[in-house]
């Protein structure tokens, strides 16, 4: 037990990303640093466009650094001179959901073990239906195909087929956009009730601040393009969290020292967007 | 943001002048009207196999004059049923609405619905789009609809984007070339349905500043419709709060944090005893999820 | 049956009955002198049901049948061509920017051309008329899956891509996990498009290079002015072509159950 805990850290040291599809050189991250020790649940906050996705898309191994290093457990994970590679180590759970809608919700769930061979079909059934039902009584639905599911109930069962690879760390971006508040709320309960039973390394990425103060460890504010960081929160909010936690003056005081920093950048993304299409 | 400039002034308030007893710009601040009266408001939707379905049960509220009023329940609750029967696309089955003591029957240009959709005609350029209504109206001519058009995109910070299509502007800016598409027609109240949705948090904030802002120089009697508890205490004078199935008013909230508002009343110990208030309520009818 | 479902059919007997009659009075009652020399229905009818049929073509004489296996089999043997070329053309495409560049340009041109200017030259480098009449059918139907297919493969959204990648797929789990199931319904409307332009080209080819077959039926009747004859031939292709687009769609919902989700897909 203790040894998967330890397992998953992250360090991102001074990642850089410039995109340069037609000369136009895009700088998304610059000297974006940050320290995430294994298990911890860390948000991060930042106005659209600031790099976000980038910074995740470089941890996942969907794209390369233009300078700068990530590593994991110490091992290089990507660098400028690392060939991108995804894997089970890290899994995404997207902004808009990727369950597969032509496979059941119990065969997207086994998806991940069976290809990689680590475990037979039958086992793999007998893992998701456990774990489909410790995460909120899931597994009734195994048989369904994702299209026959809520939004909310989709993006439980992706974090679930996250879960079965047995992940060190689990990147969500941007998960309950497009919700509202009810499912929303709804949602961050299942989340904090999942974590608590696989408490595995989050990187969480959010728009919403109280959405990120209620859920993280920690939370980092990022900057506008280029994206760095620009201050990190210690929530010491105990857990579990609970709602009346949202009223309390410790959130207060948590929201008063980032919510002018958050502000100021999402008014300055703003501003720098419209300039940008006129 | 800076003040509409003088000359628009005159000129929205010449051409509304032969209109309306009371000349109203769209930018001046107003006079206390658009006092809206929800009085035991009942309605059904007829089904087609099954019994009519009861969407408002008994719904009494007022919006009063000069004021902005958020309406909040979870999605679902009847929210946007009340927005029509206001604006008088639909007719309650019981009870009355009222707008200044005269009846709504039908919709006019004194109430602005505003919805969570767009409703900008993506064919048409923005400013085209704004100049609309009094056109389709025949209360300004081309050039002062154009005018009172521009004016109005210079204070939506929307200045050089009049020629432009709305596919070719950011979510923000559509959303507030919605808000001078409405207030062009100098309206009485103006009710918004969830006219932030799909927004990005961020983006979302940074609009419900422009609209507080708005509210406080115009003094534009609003209706404001939100399932955010966040968006509901930032912008309000007086929430009310809905249940659901059926939808029907379970309670009033003055929320009395000083003007002008700011990110700062967000983390004022006022704002904390409100929000307090309000979750209870919330989660006394349902509408958070405590689990 | 709902009382929607009754009312629909109603309406579409309805339909068929007044095209019927429509074509009933134009040949009997109008005084237009195109119109005298067309079969009204009931004389189509009765030949087409008729144990000894006039012009020797009923639903009881063996020609008949000769005549439709040999249209269904060119139809299908094209159809069955296009798609197991067409489709892998299409992933193909659709998988790989090289190939798609090699193909694209070239497919854009050629599918422009009708099927039946394609008939001479097939006629002289082809062994057989046969081979000749199966290569123009089979031709539109190619461009209409392979095109299909590509939009398909094209339309995929790339985050099933990478969650696959994260989940530990390699390239050929890509394939046949994402990749086909998730072009699988543009396919399918590529198939009935393809379904529905190899019949209208095989006509169209037997006319001109068959020695048997509906279309050569439609031209032989009208060179013997057997009038009748001719309808009883347009009206079997038309069965035909529903039927088989039918029998696309039928395998096409059976294949993707997942389609029919209560509540739709989210996105
Ligand atoms: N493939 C690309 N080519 C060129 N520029 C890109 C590419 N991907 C992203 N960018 C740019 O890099 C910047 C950072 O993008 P990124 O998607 O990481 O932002 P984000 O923080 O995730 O935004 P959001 O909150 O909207 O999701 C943006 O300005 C974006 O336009
Ligand atoms: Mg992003």
């Amino acid at each position: 037990m203790n040894d998967v805990l330890h397992q998953g850290a992250l360090s991102i040291r001074q990642a850089g990303k410039i995109y340069d599809p037609a000369g136009a050189a895009v700088v998304a991250l610059e000297d974006c640093s940050a320290e995430i020790r294994a298990g911890e649940f860390v948000a991060i906050v930042g106005p659209s466009g600031c790099g976000k996705s980038t910074l995740l898309n470089a941890i996942a191994g969907f794209d390369r650094l233009t300078s700068g290093e990530i590593l994991l457990d110490g091992v290089t994970l990507a660098s400028p001179g690392t060939e991108p590679r995804p894997g089970p180590q890290r899994v995404v759970v997207f902004q808009h959901g990727a369950l597969f809608p032509w496979m059941t919700v119990l065969e997207n769930v086994i998806y991940g073990p069976t290809r990689q061979r680590v475990l037979g079909a039958d086992a793999a059934r007998a893992k998701a239906l456990d774990m489909l039902r410790r995460c909120g009584g899931l597994d009734t639905a195994g048989q369904r195909y994702p299209g026959q599911l809520s939004s909310g109930m989709q993006r439980r069962v992706e974090i679930v087929r996250a879960l079965m690879n047995e992940p060190k760390v689990l990147l969500l971006d941007e998960p309950f956009r497009a919700m509202d508040t009810v499912s929303k709320s709804a949602m961050h309960r299942h989340l904090l009730d999942i974590h608590a039973l696989y408490p595995k390394t989050v990187l969480f990425i959010t728009h919403d601040l109280e959405e990120a103060l209620f859920l993280a460890d920690t939370v980092y504010v990022m900057t506008t393009r280029p994206g760095r960081m620009k201050t990190m929160l210690r929530v010491n909010l105990a857990r579990p969290r609970t709602l009346d936690m949202l009223v309390s003056h410790e959130y207060l005081e948590l929201k008063r020292q980032v919510v002018a920093g958050v502000h100021e950048e999402a008014q300055k993304a703003f501003e720098r967007g419209e300039r940008e299409l006129a | 943001m800076m003040m509409q400039t003088s000359a628009t002034t005159g000129l929205a308030s010449n051409a509304t002048a032969a209109q309306q007893a009371v000349p109203v710009s769209p930018l001046a601040p107003r006079r206390r009207q658009g006092h809206l009266v929800v009085q035991g408001v009942s309605k059904r939707f007829a089904q087609r196999d099954s019994a009519p379905a009861e969407v408002l049960r008994d719904c009494s509220f007022e919006v009063e004059p000069g004021r902005l009023t958020v309406l909040m329940g979870p999605s679902g609750c009847g929210k946007s049923t009340l927005a029509y029967l206001l604006a008088g696309y639909l007719a309650p089955d019981a009870g009355s609405l009222t707008i200044d003591g005269m009846p709504i029957t039908q919709a006019g240009p004194d109430r602005m619905l505003v919805f969570q959709e767009t409703a900008l005609w993506p064919w048409m350029s923005i400013v085209e789009n704004v100049m609309f209504g009094p056109l389709a109206r025949g209360d300004m001519s081309r050039a002062q609809a154009r005018q009172a058009a521009e004016a109005l995109l210079q204070k939506f910070g929307l200045v050089g984007f009049g020629d432009r299509y709305p596919s070719q502007l950011s979510g923000g800016m559509k959303r507030r070339a919605e808000l001078a598409q409405a207030l062009i027609n100098s309206p009485k109240v103006m009710i918004l349905d969830e006219p932030f949705r799909g927004l990005d948090v961020m983006t979302r904030e940074l609009m419900q500043e422009y609209y507080v802002q708005l509210f406080e120089e115009t003094q534009l009697t609003t209706l404001f419709i939100t399932t955010e508890l966040e968006e509901a205490i930032f912008l309000a004078d007086r929430i009310v709060f809905m249940g659901t199935a059926p939808g029907r008013i379970v309670r009033g909230l003055e929320v009395d944090l000083p003007h002008p508002r700011t990110i700062g009343s967000m983390t004022s110990e006022r704002y904390l005893e409100i929000k307090k208030d309000a979750m209870a309520t919330l989660i006394e009818y349902g509408a958070v999820s405590t689990d | 049956m709902t009382p929607l479902q009754t009312r629909k059919l109603w309406r579409m007997g309805a339909g068929y009955l007044i095209a019927f009659t429509l074509w009933y009075l134009s040949v009997k009652w109008l005084p237009l002198a195109a119109f005298a020399r067309l079969p009204d229905p009931v004389t189509v009818l009765k030949e087409w049901f008729a144990p000894e049929p006039a012009y020797g073509i009923s639903i009881f004489t063996g020609a008949y049948y000769k005549h439709i296996i040999a249209s269904t089999l060119r139809a299908f043997a094209a159809f069955i061509l296009a798609v197991a070329l067409g489709v892998p053309a299409g992933i193909l495409m659709g998988w790989s920017s090289t190939f798609h560049d090699y193909a694209a340009a070239l497919i854009g041109l050629l599918r422009p051309i009708p099927p039946l200017a394609w008939v001479p030259l097939a006629i002289l480098l082809l062994p057989a008329a046969e081979v000749a009449v199966v290569y123009v059918t089979f031709l539109v139907a190619f461009f209409a899956t392979t095109l299909n297919t590509l939009v398909g493969v094209k339309a995929i959204d790339p985050d099933y891509l990478r969650a696959a990648r994260c989940l530990g797929a390699n390239r050929r789990d890509l394939l046949r996990d994402i990749i086909v199931p998730g072009a699988l319904p543009q396919i399918f409307t590529g198939l009935q498009i393809a379904m529905g332009a190899a019949w209208f080209s095989l006509a169209a080819g037997e006319m001109i290079a068959a020695q048997y077959g509906l279309g050569f039926l439609i031209m032989d009747a009208y060179n013997l002015i057997q009038y009748p004859t001719i309808v009883i031939a347009m009206v079997t292709l038309g069965i035909l072509g529903f039927l088989s687009s039918a029998g696309i769609r039928l395998l096409g919902d059976r294949l993707m159950r997942w389609r029919s989700g209560a509540m739709g897909l989210h996105r």
